[in-house]
């Protein structure tokens, strides 16, 4: 089993983990683990730049999100603050066949694919059921019940294997997100038993945020998340997951392990959650200041700004530039969520089956000639 | 075109009717942006802060910090604008509205009513609480509906409802003249209070808690709702009634209880705990419940310390600090610390080891208006005599004003608490969490002593070192309290010897 048995700094936890770019911002060229994988990443001066981007950007479209909550424009939020290196890495690994299966707070992953941030801000305003063409998108829909969506991807997995699109360079994988809250959860443990017995085409992408809400990670285990794998029969291996590079380099090579037919992975990426577990929610309550503050300096974005400083990538007209066409995008987002329309009363018709029945036609044709029937209808 | 806008509290959290104002970040006339904190207001989820919703000038704070506000009513309002020049006060003074004021409690509804008759409920957003406001019907010759209220539609009415079918129905709905109606209406009964029904007493469980909440027992009271039920009205009246209701069939009287030392809530303090005080409290559990703490005490004759802070105040290099025994205490804990490092660590149960640090993070109990802070010096071995009394004195001052960074409160290697200006002579103090020992400082007092053979009056303190007992055993402890005694009763001597 792999174990991060790498050239650690002070920041890592006991046993270790995958780091490739340190909290100073210092490029660690190469870790091997204890069972010989090397990981390394080989980017071009662009696409170190690119990663700066992406993680500013999510970051900046999250804090735009906390806002429109906090006046009262989206019913509730899941802020990403803190793990962008975890998604931003670990979506920017995936290959543009693969599928993936988020939480509902998968942010950076949904932008890193390409799909328009606006995407989920139905749920969460409230004004649809936050569903969307999964296989159009490659992104599953946000699920909300916890662990749950580990079994959809493994048997979404399953699936690929069955279409016999794994099993070479250019097949299929899959990915599932969750977090280390979900690690108690009787699906994620069902998921392992399956994925490890059918040798799934598969990654598990565990983002350890220390906390379940309120619960740390005390209550949810007694040893390193990815040691779990161990006993699922499948390899472990924990990374730095404020670090995009680490993350990236470890996903795309689990991923590219899968696609092959080498089997599941469990990559746990160790982050922390700066902001509230939702909207809802006070951390205060039940975190202490100075372990926020021991996090802050482990900041996803200061680290790969540093890195970029220190080998002239990027000056501050690049990062002025970047943090713009962030704000940007921001507000843009901003006044396309408060445009979103109220929806339709006909539109619960819509999703009950996909392609309809009489009896719902008929239910559908009745109601919309009730909804006419009132002045200033616009049916 | 409205260019004064106002916003209106949210419901920050799933279902919450309202938030008390903590703290207001910005006040009229302020040029505030997009996003920029405005408000902090605590919910009955969190404290957070309200981001602005609009740029421009506030013009009107409508809810002084310390209001509860209910979600819905305006709390602040902004020109967005203000480059435009002056608005036009009369159309903008208009359009605000009143915050409804919050309902008084009243027995028997949680929470008691909200603004508009809407009940607060624990989940969700409660029943409506505004009047459905249907669009009229396009076209035809349909009546609105509001000429008869109470008629159901006529295809909705096949047959008259007023046959009697059991003996025991209730009065018949009075049927609204509007309807033609062959079948005899029956004559309205005279209001007879309807015989209650024998077995178990009738009520809602609304109505029921609202008895209870009056102190009314149902079965002493006759009910007038249907099949003999007692309703809301029926209770209050009861309790408004001066005696008891004459007890019927042979409910047992309730004993009246002893007149026993009640006191009520009006003579109680509930202060909720958070912030500072929670905290610690949590460390303090902590670390009593993880650390095995054993406490030594060691009273000391300090006259020799006591005359060094005098000979040290004349100094030049002493001339404008404030040079306390504290001073000579910390100096006294930071060698004799360096005599014996091991107090100076910290259990890991983590990565199980015993963590022993060469610097020490010196802590100092602070009293403070939010509460005990423990703030820390930063490597205080490495200070002079002068450094540390500035440290000292700086450390204390930003305590008292409320200003103490996070960072000076996290990484403490080693505690002194200074019960003594308090004026007791010492204590057991608890450990904070990491740390391996704490020292606590009492009074000084003139004291009868033997000193060189005789009794003298002397200046006299006692020293408590509470220890982890997993990382020191008594006789390590036993050392280092004695060092540090050791120093106060002849610090030269000291000095001189250890370093």
């Amino acid at each position: 089993m792999a174990n991060g048995d790498s050239p650690v700094g002070a920041d890592a936890p006991a046993g270790g983990f995958v780091q490739l770019l340190t909290p100073d911002g210092e490029r660690i060229d190469s870790v091997t683990t204890a069972d010989g994988i090397t990981y390394s990443v080989d980017f071009t001066d662009d696409e170190y730049r690119e990663l700066y981007k992406d993680l500013v950007t999510v970051r900046r479209l999250d804090a735009e999100a906390t806002a429109l909550q906090r006046q009262g424009e989206l019913g509730i939020w899941a802020s990403l603050l803190g793990q962008e290196a975890a998604q931003v890495g670990s979506g920017r690994a995936l290959r543009p066949q693969d599928m993936a299966f988020p939480t509902y707070r998968e942010h950076g992953v949904l932008y890193t694919r390409g799909i328009d941030p606006i995407m989920p801000f139905g749920l969460f305003r409230g004004v649809d059921q936050g569903g969307w063409d999964a296989n159009k998108y490659k992104f599953n829909g946000y699920t909300i019940v916890i662990g749950s969506q580990t079994l959809h991807a493994t048997g979404y997995a399953m699936g690929v294997t069955m279409d016999g699109k794994t099993g070479s360079p250019d097949g299929e994988a899959v990915i599932a997100y969750f977090g280390d809250g979900a690690t108690s959860q009787g699906e994620v443990n069902e998921a392992f038993v399956w994925a490890g017995v059918f040798h799934a085409p598969m990654v598990f992408f565990c983002q350890n945020n220390q906390y379940a809400i309120s619960e740390p990670l005390e209550r949810q285990t007694r040893i390193p998340l990815y040691r779990r794998a161990a006993g699922f029969g499948f390899p472990g291996v924990r990374i730095d997951g404020n670090d995009v590079l680490a993350t990236f380099a470890v996903t795309r090579a689990a991923l590219d392990q899968a696609r092959n037919g080498q089997g599941p992975t469990l990559i746990e990426a160790y982050t922390y959650r700066m902001g509230a577990h939702t909207s809802s929610d006070d951390p205060t309550r039940y975190r202490i200041a100075s372990e926020v503050e021991s996090w802050k300096a482990k900041d996803p974005i200061s680290r790969l700004k540093a890195f970029l400083s220190k080998q002239q990538l990027g000056d501050d007209t690049f990062f002025g530039e970047v943090d713009e066409s962030a704000r940007k995008l921001a507000l843009d987002l901003r006044e396309r969520v408060l445009a979103m329309p109220d929806p339709q009363p006909v539109t619960m018709f819509d999703h009950v089956y996909p392609n309809g029945s009489p009896e719902l036609d008929a239910q559908r044709a009745q109601f919309a000639a009730y909804e006419a029937s009132f002045e200033g209808s616009n049916h | 075109m409205s260019r004064i806008k106002e916003f209106t509290l949210p419901d920050l959290g799933e279902g919450l009717t309202e938030g008390e104002i903590l703290t207001w970040l910005v006040k009229v006339g302020d040029t505030i942006e997009l996003n920029q904190p405005i408000v902090e207001v605590e919910t009955a989820k969190a404290a957070v802060e309200i981001p602005a919703k609009w740029g421009g000038v506030v013009t009107q704070i409508f809810h002084e910090a310390g209001t509860t506000v209910e979600v819905g009513a305006p709390i602040i309002s902004i020109d967005t604008d203000p480059g435009a020049g002056p608005v036009p006060s009369a159309e903008s003074l208009a359009a605000v509205e009143v915050a409804p004021e919050e309902g008084s409690v009243e027995p028997g509804m949680i929470g008691g009513p909200a603004p508009g008759g809407r009940t607060a409920v624990l989940v969700g957003y409660g029943p409506k609480t505004a009047i459905a406001k249907r669009r009229p019907r396009i076209g035809t010759g349909t009546p609105p509906p509001t000429a008869a209220p109470a008629t159901p539609p006529p295809a909705a009415a096949p047959a008259p409802v007023a046959q009697p079918t059991r003996a025991s129905s209730p009065p018949p709905v009075v049927q609204p003249a509007a309807v033609a109606r062959p079948a005899p209406v029956a004559p309205p009964q005279p209001a007879v209070t309807p015989a209650r029904i024998a077995g178990p007493v009738l009520a809602k469980p609304p109505v029921r808690k609202l008895a209870r909440d009056l102190g009314i027992d149902l079965t002493t009271i006759a009910g007038t709702g249907p099949l003999g039920s007692i309703t809301r009205d029926d209770v209050q009246q009861a309790a408004a009634a001066p005696a008891p209701a004459e007890t019927t069939e042979a409910a047992p009287a309730v004993a009246p209880a002893p007149a026993a030392a009640v006191f009520d809530a009006s003579r109680e303090q509930r202060i909720p705990i958070k912030g500072v005080r929670k905290l610690t409290a949590e460390n303090m559990v902590a670390s009593a419940f993880t650390a095995p703490h054993v406490t030594e005490f060691l009273t000391v004759d300090v006259t020799r310390t006591m005359k060094s802070l005098e000979r040290i105040k004349t100094r030049p290099e002493f001339r404008d600090v404030r040079v306390s025994p504290l001073l000579f205490v910390a100096k006294a804990v930071l060698l004799a610390a360096k005599r014996h490092p091991m107090v100076n660590s910290t259990w890991s149960a983590e990565s199980n080891e015993i963590i022993v640090k060469d610097y020490v993070n010196l802590g100092i109990a602070a009293a403070t208006q939010r509460g005990l802070i423990v703030p820390n010096i930063k490597d205080a071995g490495r200070l002079t005599l002068r450094e540390l009394a500035d440290a000292l004195s700086t450390l204390v001052q930003t305590a008292k004003s409320g200003k103490t960074p996070p960072s000076d409160m996290s990484g403490g290697t080693f505690s002194i608490t200074n019960v003594g200006v308090f004026g007791v002579d010492s204590g057991t103090p608890i450990l904070p969490p990491g740390e391996a020992a704490i020292l606590a400082f009492g009074a000084i007092r003139p004291t009868p002593w033997v000193h060189k053979g005789k009794i003298k009056v002397r200046q006299v303190t006692t020293l408590a070192l509470s220890f982890d007992h997993r990382i020191v055993d008594g006789e390590l402890g036993s050392k280092f309290l004695r060092d540090i005694g050791g120093f106060l009763e002849d610090p030269e001597a000291a000095l001189l010897s250890w370093t």
